[in-house]
């Protein structure tokens, strides 16, 4: 049945998220602050509430399902801020890479390190079938050399998957992704970004000279290269439509952040905001924050509905592509409305809707701009191929 | 539970109105726009698909079925994709006994319900749009005068559907010293009370299919009986709800409507060589348009939802008004730019549906679910 209500296990849950999130905001200026440090794996607050996994206990399929109360709690916690988190979640978009095209060693191997994801280099981003990083077989050793930049917590991950080619004239088919621990040889950490916003995590830019790593560690194993058009780059595309969600999550519970606050400050000044009168009702700043508001619902349904398609193992490509191009663009135009609605109370840094506001600014860019997003979709919509529509 | 998905019941229902939106509607749209006519042969034939009748209950000589307004919105979105007009002619008679299957007393629903439960379509309908540039829901100029055990209902309403047919009106009204939702009351008048008069039918930019007339309310007296909810009067805020979701859906069909007009179109149209979709200009039109519609229908349904389990809906209702009526303007707008110069000619619908557009999201009261 059509249903938008959350049930009581929903909600103990979703309260044990803000009473988190709630202590991780009080961290949030200072990592702003100073970038280069990094928050603990554990605040000295976390000590004192359950985990958050262990409130799943109990739950039954009455409940909201997996994808969607996870996207929920994810924007619960962004709503505190973007990157000091109570407990930092092992793993990173390396991981999603491994559990949707790893092979079942692969798995038990690599799954409990933390691995980031390095697809983007110096002269290519959303045209990621671009890479000119190569691999190279020799013996029984991959030899891997190349340039990689904006890899989100390449710092302080473990690991990463990599993206390379082993025949740049074979475009797409070429690419396949590579596990790579740190510490190999020929592995450079060359230096970490100063960035406009989400600065507590780190994204680093990586030198692969000569690097030589096991085999074993093309991911998919061996048998991911014969296979035209299977494996590396369609596996990891697969990987975008469970984290394409995730990233608008993160996006709107800053988004949410900003409205909140906006909103308090407004009525503490003494502006009145209804649902009930039409235009003529209230005031136009009341009515620029509804606006705003209903952007945000907007934003945050189609992003728990691609969710909602992978719980029921339903195809959520052309959703996932959805909810990605429109929390990227309703972020960006919430926070900067929010700081209009506000004045120089917005664009202050004794509050944090200035920080949302840089924060939310890469949603429409990684993990696929929001131009990229809308080429996928009208590809569908339309059915035509990437020749098609370029 | 956050669910997003319908029961095979309302599946059904979907399929059923898709097929007769297609078929029975959509051909008459532009017809019934340029005589600003609407055929009784449409609104019996849809009467027979019990979209009024099913819910009410059984006592009053319904089908008794679930009183859904998930369904509702469902239903609706096809209906308006077919025609929005049309739709909400079709619907017309729910936007009177609906609110008193909801709110009525006792007497008034064995009184008025089983006027929707016959053979062929009954028209009766909500008022509460008033001709006034300031009209808001919340401070209408409508009001209701107690005396002794009588009303006297004075004001103006316009967009009333089928006002000439309509057996009754629900007449929205404010009582004096009393504002908001909680000054707002609603009165059954029969279409011969005294002081009462019906204006000719209205001429609109949109929704010209759809015939409304103007009321003139001057002291038209009425039973205390005839005060919807009798002594305890109505839930004003559920009454709006209902009123806005529904809009919002009529607006998510007729977005559908554009865009699935427009791809055809702009894959055939050819332009400097290929067709003009094969541009990402255009192509990203098409795709917000298809954003857009996701955004307007989860809000339309997550507000219908609030309305099912009985709880306020206000907010839900609010915002998923007001995000259809500025997305589906957005589609409309971008739908006839795809077809440039021929989206200007009235061979095409988008025009059509460029005007309805408009009208559907400045209104009020004109439909119920």
């Amino acid at each position: 049945m059509i249903d938008f209500d959350l049930t009581q296990n929903d909600r103990k849950i979703l309260d044990t998220v803000r009473r988190e999130a709630l202590v991780a905001r009080t961290y949030a200026r200072h990592y702003d602050e100073h970038e280069h440090e990094f928050p603990p794996d554990t605040l000295p607050e976390a000590k004192d509430f359950p985990d958050t996994w262990s409130l799943f206990a109990g739950r039954t399929d009455q409940d909201t399902s997996m994808g969607v109360i996870s996207l929920l709690m994810l924007m619960g916690q962004t709503w505190g801020d973007y990157s000091v988190r109570m407990r930092r979640n092992k793993g990173g978009l390396g991981n999603a890479a491994l559990r949707a095209a790893g092979t079942p060693e692969q798995q038990v191997k690599w799954g409990d390190l933390t691995l980031a994801m390095a697809i983007t280099e110096p002269g290519c981003g959303s045209d990621s079938a671009g890479v000119q990083c190569t691999a190279v077989l020799d013996g029984d050793e991959w030899v891997i050399n190349g340039e990689k930049i904006f890899v989100t917590t390449g710092c302080r991950a473990d690991g990463v998957v990599v993206w390379a080619t082993l025949d740049k004239s074979a475009g797409r088919a070429g690419i396949k992704s590579f596990l790579i621990e740190k510490g190999a040889p020929g592995f450079v950490v060359a230096h970490k970004e100063k960035k406009l916003g989400i600065r507590a995590d780190d994204t680093a830019a990586y030198v692969f000279q000569n690097c030589r790593i096991p085999r074993g560690n093309l991911l998919g194993g061996d048998e991911s290269i014969p296979r035209e058009g299977s494996g590396g780059f369609r596996g990891v595309m697969k990987t975008f439509n469970m984290t394409r969600p995730g990233v608008a999550a993160i996006g709107l519970g800053m988004a949410e952040a900003a409205l909140d606050f906006t909103r308090e400050e407004l009525e503490k000044a003494g502006v009145e905001i209804q649902y009930g009168p039409g235009i003529h009702g209230q005031s136009a700043v009341a009515q620029k924050l509804l606006r705003l508001e209903a952007q945000f619902e907007a934003a945050k349904l189609t992003t728990l509905h691609a969710a909602w398609l992978g719980d029921q193992r339903k195809p959520n490509n052309d959703e996932a592509s959805i909810c990605k191009a429109k929390a990227g663009a309703a972020v960006r135009e919430i926070t900067q409305g929010c700081i209009e609605l506000l004045g120089p109370m917005g664009i202050s840094r004794d509050h944090l809707l200035e920080k949302w506001f840089r924060d939310v600014r890469i949603t429409d860019i990684y993990e696929g701009t929001g131009q990229i997003q809308r080429l996928i979709l009208a590809r569908s919509i339309l059915g035509y191929s990437s020749k098609d529509l370029k | 539970m956050i669910s997003f998905g319908p029961t095979e019941e309302q599946e059904l229902v979907r399929e059923t109105l898709r097929d007769f939106a297609q078929k029975e509607i959509r051909p008459l749209a532009r017809e019934c726009d340029e005589t600003a006519q609407v055929p009784d042969a449409v609104l019996d034939a849809a009467w027979s698909l019990g979209l009024t009748a099913t819910q009410i209950p059984e006592t009053y000589g319904g089908a008794g079925e679930a009183r859904s307004p998930v369904t509702n919105v469902l239903a609706l979105e096809e209906l308006a994709w077919g025609d929005a007009a049309l739709a909400l002619a079709i619907l017309s008679p729910s936007s009177f006994a609906l609110p008193i299957l909801d709110m009525g007393t006792e007497e008034q629903k064995k009184t008025y319900l089983p006027l929707f439960t016959g053979e062929r379509f009954h028209a009766a309908s909500l008022a509460l749009c008033e001709p006034s540039p300031t009209f808001d829901a919340l401070d209408l100029r409508t009001t209701a005068e107690p005396k002794g055990d009588r009303f006297l209902l004075s004001g103006r309403k316009c967009f009333v559907v089928l006002g000439d047919r309509a057996s009754h009106f629900l007449v929205v009204a404010r009582a004096s010293g009393r504002e908001g939702f909680a000054g707002m009351d609603a009165f059954i008048v029969p279409r011969d009370a005294k002081g009462l008069e019906i204006g000719g039918t209205e001429k609109n930019l949109g929704l010209r299919g759809l015939p409304t007339s103007s009321l003139v309310l001057d002291r038209v007296e009425v039973p205390a009986a005839s005060r919807l909810g009798g002594d305890a009067g109505i839930d004003a805020r559920r009454l709006v709800a209902s009123s806005r979701v529904g809009l919002a859906a009529a607006m998510l069909g007729l977005s559908r409507a554009v865009l699935e007009y427009a791809i055809p179109y702009a894959k055939d149209r050819i332009a400097f060589g290929e067709a003009i979709a094969r541009r990402q200009t255009v192509a990203f039109w098409l795709a917000d348009m298809r954003i857009e519609i996701d955004g307007i229908r989860w809000l339309a349904w997550q507000a219908a939802s609030v309305l099912e389990r009985g709880a306020d809906a206000t907010r839900e209702a609010h915002l998923a008004r007001g995000y259809a009526a500025e997305a589906s303007m957005k589609v409309a707008d971008d739908g006839l730019q795809v077809l440039g110069g021929h989206g200007f000619i009235r061979e095409h619908p988008v025009e059509l549906w460029y005007r309805a557009a408009r009208s559907l999201g400045i209104l009020e009261g004109t439909v119920a679910i």
